[in-house]
C-alpha cells in the first residue's frame, strides 16, 4: 500500500521538475553552425529566435551587428535551414515586434526585458559584461544551453 | 601531354589541401609579383587604418598568445603557427578569414603583399 502511494508522488514531482526542463536552451548538434556561427561569440540557441528573424539575419550576414560574417552560399542555406527548423514558438520565440517586423537581436526582444528588468543600464555597461548580447558574462554555463538562475552571476 | 597536364594540376589541387603556412607565403608572395616584408608586416598588423580596430585589437600585439574578440570577449587561440599548429593549414579558412577581417579593419581586401607581409612576420614570432 505504502509502495503504490508513492507512485502518485513521484509523478507528481517529475511534472514539478518539467518546466525547469522547458528552460534548457541546448543546442541541437550542428556541424556547420558551429564552425561558422561560435567563432566570434558563443552558440546563440535557434530556440531564442522567431524564424522570420533567422532568415532576416541570414541574408545580411556581410553587415553582422558590424561585422563581415559573410558565408558561401551552400552554407548559408544550410545553416539557415538549421536555424528554421528550431527556431522558437509563442512562448519563448516570437521575436517578431508590434508590426509583425522581425528584430535581429535576442537581447532586443520583449522577453529578453522582461526576465532582466533588475539588471540597470549602469551594469550593462561594466567593462566585464560589455553588452547584454554578452550572455556569458552572467550565464556560466550559457554555451551549453543553461540559462536558470542557478548558474547567474553578475560580474562587478 | 596535355592529359600529363591535366594529371598534374589534378594532383597539385589534391595535395593544396593540407598546406602550411610556408605554403601561403609562397602563393601569396607569388600573386604580388615581390618577396614579402617581414617589418611591412609587423606594422601593418598593428597599426589602424581609419577604421576602429586593427588586426591587433583582436589578435594582440604579441599574436602567440591568446587573443580576444574586441567586441564580444570572446577568447581567440594564437595566429602565429610557432603558437598554434592549426594555423594557415587550410585555404579555405584562411581565404575566408583574411576576407572578413581585412573588410572589418580596412573597409577593402588585404591586397596579396600586405596578406604577405603579415604571414612573414608571423613566421617569425618564437
Ligand atoms: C565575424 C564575427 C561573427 C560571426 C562569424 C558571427 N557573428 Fe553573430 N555577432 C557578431 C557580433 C560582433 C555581434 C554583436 C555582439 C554585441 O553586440 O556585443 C553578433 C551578434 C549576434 C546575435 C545577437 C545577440 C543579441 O541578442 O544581442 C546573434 C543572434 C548572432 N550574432 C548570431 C550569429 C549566427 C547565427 C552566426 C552564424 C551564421 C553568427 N552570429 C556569426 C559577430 C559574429
Ligand atoms: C548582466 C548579466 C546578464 C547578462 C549579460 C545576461 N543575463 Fe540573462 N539573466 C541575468 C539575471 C540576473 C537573470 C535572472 C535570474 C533569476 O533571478 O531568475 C537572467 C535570466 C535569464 C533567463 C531566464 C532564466 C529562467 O530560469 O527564467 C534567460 C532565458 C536569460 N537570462 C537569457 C539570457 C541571454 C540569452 C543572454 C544573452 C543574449 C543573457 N541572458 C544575458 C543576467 C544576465
Ligand atoms: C574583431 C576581431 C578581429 C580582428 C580586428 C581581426 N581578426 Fe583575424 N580572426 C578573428 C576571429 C574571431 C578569427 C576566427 C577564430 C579563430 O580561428 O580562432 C580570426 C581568424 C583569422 C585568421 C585565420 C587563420 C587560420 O588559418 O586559422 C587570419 C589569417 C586572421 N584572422 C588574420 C587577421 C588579420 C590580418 C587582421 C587585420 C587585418 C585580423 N585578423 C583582424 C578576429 C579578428
Amino acid at each position: 500500500m505504502k509502495r503504490l502511494a508513492a507512485r502518485p508522488l513521484l509523478a507528481l514531482l517529475a511534472a514539478l521538475a518539467l518546466p525547469a526542463h522547458a528552460d534548457n536552451y541546448g543546442v541541437p548538434k550542428n556541424a556547420a553552425f558551429e564552425e561558422e556561427c561560435t567563432s566570434c561569440h558563443m552558440a546563440y540557441p535557434p530556440q531564442m529566435l522567431h524564424a522570420d528573424s533567422w532568415r532576416a539575419m541570414m541574408n545580411g550576414l556581410s553587415k553582422h551587428f558590424g561585422s563581415d560574417a559573410s558565408i558561401d552560399e551552400k552554407r548559408r542555406t544550410a545553416i539557415t535551414d538549421f536555424l528554421v527548423a528550431h527556431s522558437g514558438g509563442r512562448k519563448t520565440g516570437d521575436t517578431r515586434d508590434a508590426q509583425c517586423k522581425p528584430l535581429l537581436r535576442i537581447s532586443e526582444t520583449e522577453r529578453f526585458a522582461k526576465k532582466h528588468r533588475e539588471i540597470s543600464a549602469a551594469t550593462w555597461k561594466r567593462a566585464a559584461i560589455k553588452s547584454p548580447a554578452n550572455c556569458t558574462a552572467c550565464h556560466a554555463q550559457a554555451a551549453a544551453g543553461n540559462y536558470s538562475d542557478h548558474s547567474v552571476n553578475i560580474p562587478r | 601531354m596535355r592529359h600529363i597536364l591535366i594529371i598534374a594540376a589534378t594532383l597539385f589541387a589534391a595535395s593544396a589541401q593540407a598546406e602550411t603556412p610556408r605554403d601561403f607565403l609562397t602563393r601569396f608572395e607569388k600573386e604580388a609579383g615581390a618577396v614579402a616584408s617581414v617589418e611591412r608586416g609587423a606594422r601593418f598588423f598593428a597599426t589602424k587604418q581609419g577604421g576602429e580596430w586593427s588586426c591587433a585589437s583582436c589578435h594582440t600585439d604579441r599574436p602567440t598568445q591568446a587573443g580576444l574578440h574586441a567586441k564580444t570577449g570572446k577568447a581567440i587561440t594564437p595566429l602565429a603557427p610557432a603558437a598554434n599548429a592549426e594555423r594557415f593549414t587550410d585555404a579555405a579558412k584562411v581565404d575566408k578569414w583574411f576576407r572578413r577581417n581585412c573588410n572589418d579593419t580596412l573597409n577593402r581586401v588585404c591586397s596579396a603583399q600586405e596578406k604577405a607581409d603579415v604571414i612573414a612576420w608571423l613566421l617569425t614570432l618564437k
